[in-house]
């Protein structure tokens, strides 16, 4: 399957994941489980930047649609899409890694504990900013606080369990870097 | 010349963020007017398509309690026509049709207009009700709209093809003018974002005697609701030293988590007063 095809089919079922069964269940007030920006973090690593937040606010916008309230999350999904390339390079074993495999996750960042601290940084700041925009027009700084935190706790375990079921083919592209 | 271009090109990405960034928090600050131009309604005809799939499915969990509240209207309204008829003063009969005089010429009161709701959000801070029908079409801004017990679930926002956008009694901008039904203080209602189902009521002088469970209902002042539909009983009052009036919170009496079915609520004589409201004020000014 080409890329593209991947992608979009990808996009699909993530946003529709996220408008009807994620968002549709009542955990508590301070918790919001959000999975939908995984899709971001799954792109390619070679993928150019001004590309990759363009599909951020497409993905955002797109998610904002079926809340009526457009501007949420096309902010948080923008943000998420431009701190990830420096995130890679933070957490990218060793140089060259990103050549060698096609995008984020487990094996291509040497292990799952730097791939989920990478996971839960882009998830705090997507959270935060968020729930920071939410805050501006509601208020509450504890509740702020409380729900950005939870809300990531939760949305980790999350895509935890979405890595260890989903099994993506990482082909090794090269060896010669 | 030559360094500003340096310059574009060197944070080219961060412009690019910034103009994003921006561009997301217009959309959230300028939600009404932007959600009239085209763009905004095609979307909404796109997810309210997806969002009907969803329901057709959905919508047959809840089939028992959708019945039980069909049930509860059809008694209230049952009673009503039976009211009074094995009386024989016919005078007692007027209570059904409060407006008298020429039929032909008298306009009715309100009409209600039957429609589904197929989306339903009580999670965010800002909630919508989607509606779906035939006649969906024929709303507009601002109707309000009920339940099928008379309980009022919100206004419509926004009207496209055969959806309706209702923003829900749980949205940061709902306010509406109350009234207590035992005394009938007025007072605005709105809803804090904390606990669904939860609202405050300001504006209650502290010399009224409150108990749990009095009736909160619609002031009919303004020309979108009418008057007397239930929003709710009071849950707790609790007596505010900084002001002159009560803290109350009222328990909504529509359940947000069930709504299967709503009716939006046409008021003819609406665009009389607007009329009348509207030559006033070019004459005071």
């Amino acid at each position: 399957m080409s890329l593209l095809v991947k992608s979009i089919l990808r996009f699909t079922l993530f946003i529709l994941i996220q408008a009807f069964v994620l968002d549709k269940i009542l955990l508590h007030k301070l918790v919001t489980p959000n999975l939908y920006f995984l899709f971001l973090l799954w792109l390619p690593f070679r993928i150019n930047r001004t590309l990759l937040m363009l599909i951020g606010f497409l993905l955002g916008f797109t998610l904002d649609s079926f809340h009526h309230q457009p501007g949420f999350h096309t902010a948080a999904c923008v943000l998420v899409a431009y701190l990830r390339p420096f995130l890679v390079n933070v957490f990218i074993p060793q140089k060259g890694a990103e050549a060698n495999f096609e995008s984020p996750s487990a094996r291509s960042m040497g292990g799952l504990l730097p791939y989920m601290m990478f996971a839960a940084i882009l998830t705090l700041f997507h959270h935060a900013w968020l729930f920071l925009l939410e805050a501006w027009q509601f208020g509450g700084f504890w509740y702020f606080i409380f729900k950005t935190l939870l809300s990531t706790l939760i949305s980790l375990g999350l895509i935890l369990i979405t890595e260890l079921i989903v099994v993506r083919k990482q082909k090794f592209l090269t060896n010669t870097v | 010349m030559r360094n500003i271009f340096l310059f574009i090109r060197r944070y080219f990405n961060l412009l690019v963020f910034l103009l994003f960034q921006a561009l997301s928090i217009y959309l959230i600050v300028s939600y009404s007017k932007f959600h009239h131009a085209m763009f905004g309604h095609s979307a909404n005809i796109v997810t309210g398509g997806v969002n009907k799939k969803y329901n057709n499915i959905q919508s047959y969990f809840q089939l028992k309690s959708s019945n039980d509240s069909l049930l509860k209207a059809n008694e209230y309204l049952y009673n009503q026509l039976q009211a009074g008829s094995n009386d024989p003063d016919s005078i007692i009969n007027k209570t059904l049709y409060p407006v008298k005089g020429d039929s032909t010429s008298t306009p009715r009161g309100f009409q209600y207009l039957g429609a589904k709701v197929v989306a339903n959000s009580t999670a965010a801070q800002n909630n919508y009700v989607v509606l779906y029908g035939n006649n969906v079409s024929e709303f507009n801004t601002p109707m309000a709209v009920v339940d099928p017990n008379n309980n009022v679930v919100g206004s419509i926002r926004e009207v496209s093809g055969n959806y309706a956008v209702v923003m829900s009694l749980l949205h940061k901008d709902s306010r509406l003018s109350a009234k207590l039904l035992k005394t009938g203080e007025t007072g605005t209602m709105t809803w804090e974002g904390n606990q669904p189902n939860i609202f405050s009521l300001a504006g209650i002088p502290k010399d009224v005697k409150l108990t749990k469970g009095d009736s909160v209902i619609t002031s009919g002042f303004s020309t979108t609701f009418p008057k007397g539909l239930l929003l709710g009983r009071i849950e707790s009052v609790q007596k505010d030293p900084s002001s002159n009036s009560l803290k109350v919170s009222v328990r909504s009496a529509c359940n947000f988590y069930n709504l299967q079915y709503a009716y939006a609520i046409f008021n003819p004589q609406k665009a009389t007063i607007d009329k009348l409201l509207e030559k006033n004020k070019v004459k005071s000014d």
